[in-house]
């Protein structure tokens, strides 16, 4: 991106989401540019579904990138903080939104019911971080087996996982027991 | 002569009304195993006799935790994983994350390494669509073009073998470049292959465009409107096959590809067979794009690796000789600190926008690498166009969303 283009979405991005229509709360520094020049803003938990209604809608954002988190570290008042990615493409332009949550259990609300297309992403986000979604229709494990107690990119896990074999010998037991149970019926029908 | 005619319907067939199984549904799993999966993707589907109602596409079968790994690996040691990511076209991948982390660190590439990457993508671009072409061909039954891709898609891993050393994995994107410059063998390699290609395109075209089968089973299946495949986050030629006029090479253009001349071919359906369209246009524009850069290659002189001892590894041969660059390249490739901050950078991969999504804390060790997959997405799209559908459609809506489960599971 130029930097002319940037000040031009900055300027759109803001005059929109401040103005009298706008986010109750935003204030216009909080629409800044990040380190790699794309316009970015910041928002709180309770003020992200509507700011997003307003890229939607009054900005012709049609598109969602991404929806991640990045975990600052354990013990942290604010320890997670959520990115998200938007693309338009009939303005060629794209915007990050990005939220610091509190606690070690977050939850933001769901923005599945404005881009569909971002479930998975949010699924992944819950299954990986253990950011909870409020709202959102269908919040199972995307990567990990469902029924994994743990969420693997937050930093206190570590690398060589925690009793990673603790799933599959779960498994391997229930199958075995299923498997016993049948072998007695069969014999007994034999017999 | 009384003649029946047999009328299709695709969808909820209002003749299954006096059936007396009819709204009786049966589950039935597909994969993770099945061949026409293209991977480990298993579809739990609901069926109303052979129609669709339910399904529920289920991923991870190939979680490795790549983005795990990049936090301990550090920035440097994370290239070779990048190729495990859509291991059909690993160089795109490479240089996707390269891009990432040359817009944390604000490094500017050579001219010449931007026209050789450009170089490198669209001939990866190519040997991913072939791979589309065969796979997709075979699950419908066309069993020739598998063969007569694969063995196109062989000259291009004897090219990339005589360039890289691999046929596969190659690993041969450095931060700030590459790692060497193309000889003249293998210039001479791929400007065989390029010339000769476009006429094996336009067989591949007459094997199938024109097929009544290949016709069929790809009309009006899997169809997804603009406005939807927008909203479901699809990039790439499954957004170009629903007529949007998207492309990262032309709309967000990076490696200088403003200054090549191509077009990007879109559809006006959105249907399988539109993605089929456009996927093979694309190869010839691919073509068009690689023999315009193989002819820049003699204008642009100089060297394929930028200069900067912060963040780019010192050439090989001055590490050979000097104990300051030994020391550098060590450094470099152990504990690499780039600089505080986020950057985004996004490529045009054979399957959609890749991204790299990089946070830097300005230590060695990365603070978080997303890796924005375009599988993930063409995955998600799967219940959207297959319910209500046949069973035997969803072959060939798998094949059409052209996807690998390396780089959707991570």
């Amino acid at each position: 991106m130029t930097s002319e283009k940037q000040a031009a979405t900055q300027a759109r991005v803001a005059a929109v989401l401040t103005g009298s229509n706008g986010v109750q709360g935003l204030a216009v520094d909080a629409i800044g540019i990040d380190h790699d020049g794309m316009v970015c803003v910041t928002a709180t938990p309770e003020q992200l579904h509507e700011v997003c209604v307003l890229l939607r809608d009054a900005l012709g954002f049609e598109s969602n990138t991404f929806v991640t988190a990045r975990d600052h570290g354990v013990g942290r008042e604010q320890r997670f903080e959520m990115f998200y990615q938007f693309l338009s493409v009939a303005h060629v332009d794209r915007v990050r939104v990005r939220v610091m949550t509190t606690g070690d259990d977050p939850e933001v609300p769901t923005i599945t019911d404005l881009w569909p297309g971002t479930s998975f992403s949010e699924r992944e986000c819950w299954d990986l971080m253990g950011v909870r979604f409020s709202g959102h229709p269908d919040l199972r494990r995307l990567l990990m087996p469902q029924g994994y107690d743990h969420h693997p990119l937050r930093k206190d896990f570590p690398h060589v996982g925690i009793e990673p074999d603790k799933l599959y010998n779960q498994w391997d037991e229930e199958r075995r027991a299923a498997f016993a149970i049948s072998e007695a019926e069969r014999l007994e029908g034999k017999r | 002569m009384k003649s029946t005619t047999f009328d299709y319907r695709p969808g909820f067939a209002d003749s299954d009304a006096d059936d007396p199984l009819s709204g009786e549904t049966i589950e039935v799993n597909m994969g993770p195993q099945h061949p026409a999966t293209h991977g480990v993707l298993r579809l739990g589907m609901d069926l109303d006799g052979e129609t669709m109602v339910r399904v529920d596409a289920d991923v991870g079968y190939l979680h490795r935790g790549k983005e795990k790994t990049a936090e301990s690996l550090g920035w440097a040691k994370f290239f070779p994983h990048t190729d495990r990511l859509d291991y059909v076209q690993p160089l795109i991948n490479n240089i996707g994350y390269a891009m990432a982390l040359e817009k944390l660190a604000g490094i500017e590439i050579p001219p010449r390494a931007e026209v050789v990457r450009v170089l490198l993508m669209e001939i990866s671009r190519i040997a991913a669509h072939l791979i589309y072409l065969g796979t997709s061909s075979i699950d419908l039954g066309a069993v020739t073009m598998f063969f007569n891709t694969f063995k196109e898609r062989e000259n291009i891993y004897s090219i990339l073998d005589a360039y890289t050393g691999h046929r596969m994995n190659n690993t041969y994107v450095r931060i700030g470049g590459l790692y060497a410059d193309v000889d003249e063998k293998v210039e001479g390699m791929m400007r065989e292959f390029l010339t000769q290609f476009p006429a094996r395109v336009d067989e591949f075209e007459g094997l199938l465009t024109g097929n009544r089968i290949w016709y069929d089973r790809n009309r009006d299946v899997g169809v997804i409107s603009p406005e939807e495949a927008m909203a479901w986050s699809l990039t790439g030629p499954i957004l170009r096959g629903s007529g949007v006029e998207w492309d990262l090479r032309k709309n967000e253009p990076y490696c200088g590809y403003e200054t090549y001349d191509f077009e990007i071919p879109v559809g006006t359906v959105g249907d399988c067979y539109d993605r089929y369209l456009v996927r093979v246009e694309e190869m010839r524009q691919s073509c068009k794009i690689a023999l315009q850069a193989l002819n820049r290659l003699k204008d642009t002189p100089g060297d394929v690796l930028a200069e900067d001892r912060r963040y780019i590894l010192p050439p090989r041969t001055k590490v050979m000789s000097s104990m300051e660059e030994l020391i550098a390249q060590f450094k470099i490739v152990t504990d690499l600190c780039l600089p505080k901050g986020e950057a985004y950078a996004g490529v045009e991969s054979s399957k959609g926008e890749l991204g790299f999504f990089a946070i830097s804390d300005g230590t060695a060790d990365p603070a978080r690498l997303h890796i924005r997959a375009p599988g993930l997405m063409n995955v998600q799209a799967i219940p959207l166009i297959a319910e209500g559908r046949l069973l035997s459609d969803i072959v060939a809506i798998i094949g059409s969303l052209d996807f690998v489960m390396g780089e959707v599971d991570r």
